[in-house]
């Protein structure tokens, strides 16, 4: 920003190497709306070129120095003025002194450990992005390039069922089972609901989905819980000895996976819900944790054949066999 | 190759159903029916008493079926013994009416036949979601007042079931 005519301002644009093959994903900024950015994932790589064209030709561009920034930060929204930066890269392109001409500086930020996944909430929010920088005496020239990270996971080794019995002595008794404790995003909730004593008389019965973001530390924690899904399972009044089954698909819903102490500063967790409603409309609910993990898209070859052997060791069905010796075929 | 597997949808295997338990009688078997208005006394003594009658298979009533005659006050008394030991929100009861009881009335006040009425609906509504609700069937106040002949004012509050 300058106030008169005279001197020399610049713009800046930052072009990643692959642009043209890189995916884009959408991701919610903080009004809510959706963006597209480009997304990468843990250990990857990070290049590209900044791109400075001098706004009035013919005059120079005096600068203290021009450099790019790689940065992962954690932004409280009640704690605005502090970022937290848990990734923080810097490469100088340029050392102090003047620019004659518009000029492209390479930058490579090599396989960048992004230990976490970009998150935008209700109270904090996660980002990765690119600054590229060109220090002046009174104002700097900044340009920042926001970039979307995605953690993947496995299938985990370990995926026991989620089976308990819950009720309220004398009047209502039910045994619910949930398929697995470990989800991903794409992934079908299966389950059954087994009523061993009904006293009462109920109307209807539903499963939420509940989101919980956890922001703050010691006294000062703040829960926000946001209920992402309402799925009516079963309407009518039901008898001792029925089975009510459950069949939830995931993908509809738009959910992050599951974040645990998030750089010490914030989690994000997600609960199933029962909830049975009697005829006077009071509510009797359970409430279980289940774990949310994102699926890679693409199965690399090397990976197909371990993740064919975890998927038979917890599902245990014909296909799986199939899969097992197709991967092995592959390999050959 | 792809996805290893398609996402397994199909039902978790669950125990058949008791033909008895399908065909017989729920229970949850819970009725109560409060009719047959009748006002008692003359001029100013005069007050409406109501049949509560109750029909249930719940183990926690000692009498399967009971018929007992309340008025009005005998519902404000169950509704404050519930307020005051039970954790429960206690639905409302109808209202109580006082300008009815007002003299110089164009109308039979708080004895008009509609009135009535519309005080019956109300406490029949009010009884059955009381009676219902797990932590309300807990306290002797209601079993006292749906079974017992005649409320006992000097009763010692207490809890039915451990």
């Amino acid at each position: 920003m300058s106030f008169f005519s005279f001197g020399q301002t610049a713009e800046i644009d930052i072009v990643l190497n692959d642009a043209e093959t890189r995916k884009k994903v959408e991701h919610k900024t903080e009004d809510g709306k959706k963006d597209k950015y480009f997304l990468f994932y843990d250990g990857e790589t990070v290049s590209g070129k900044v791109n400075v064209t001098l706004k009035n030709p013919g005059k120079r561009l005096e600068h203290q120095g021009i450099k790019i920034e790689f940065i992962g930060q954690i932004e409280l929204y009640f704690d605005r003025g502090n970022h937290h930066e848990f990734v923080s890269l810097v490469k100088d392109l340029a050392r102090p002194g003047e620019m004659a001409q518009s000029q492209t500086f390479d930058f490579e930020f090599t396989h960048v450990e992004k230990p976490y996944e970009s998150y935008t909430g209700q109270n904090v929010k996660l980002r990765y992005f690119l600054r590229a920088t060109i220090s002046r005496r009174l104002n700097d020239i900044c340009k920042e390039l926001e970039i979307v990270v995605h953690t993947l996971s496995t299938y985990p080794e370990l995926n026991s069922s989620i089976k308990m019995e819950v009720g309220i002595e004398d009047c209502l008794h039910i045994e619910f089972e949930y398929n697995k404790s470990k989800y991903h995003l794409k992934d079908v909730i299966v389950g059954k609901i087994y009523f061993l004593l009904v006293r009462i008389k109920i109307k209807h019965m539903e499963i939420d989905i509940i989101k919980r973001e956890t922001t703050g530390t010691g006294p000062n924690v703040y829960h926000e819980n946001d209920t992402i899904a309402k799925y009516e399972i079963m309407d009518g009044a039901p008898v001792r000895g029925e089975s009510i089954p459950i069949r939830l698909f995931l993908a509809g819903y738009e959910m992050t996976p599951t974040m645990r102490d998030i750089n010490k500063k914030f989690s994000v967790r997600y609960y199933l819900n029962l909830v049975l409603i009697d005829e006077e409309e009071r509510r009797y609910f359970k409430q279980q944790e289940i774990t949310l993990w994102r699926k890679g898209d693409i199965v690399r070859k090397s990976m197909s054949h371990q993740a064919a052997i975890a998927s038979q060791r917890f599902e245990g069905s014909a296909s799986s066999e199939k899969a097992l010796s197709q991967a092995k075929e592959e390999d050959d | 190759m792809s996805e290893a597997t398609v996402a397994d949808t199909r039902r978790l295997n669950s125990k058949p159903q008791d033909l008895t338990d399908a065909y017989g009688p729920p229970s949850n078997f819970l009725e109560i029916d409060v009719f047959d208005p009748q006002t008692i006394g003359v001029g100013r003594n005069r007050f409406t008493t109501y049949e509560v009658r109750m029909k249930t298979n719940l183990p926690i009533f000692k009498l399967k079926e009971s018929c007992v005659r309340r008025r009005y006050s005998d519902f404000e008394w169950l509704k404050n013994e519930l307020e005051r030991d039970s954790k429960i929100v206690v639905p409302p009861l109808p209202g109580k009416a006082l300008k009815r009881q007002l003299p110089f009335r164009g109308d039979e006040g708080i004895f008009e036949e509609s009135f009535i009425e519309e005080r019956r609906a109300g406490l029949e509504q009010f009884i059955n979601r009381i009676a219902g609700h797990p932590l309300a069937q807990n306290e002797r106040c209601l079993h006292m007042f749906l079974q017992d002949e005649s409320i006992d004012r000097n009763y010692i509050p207490g809890k039915v079931r451990q």
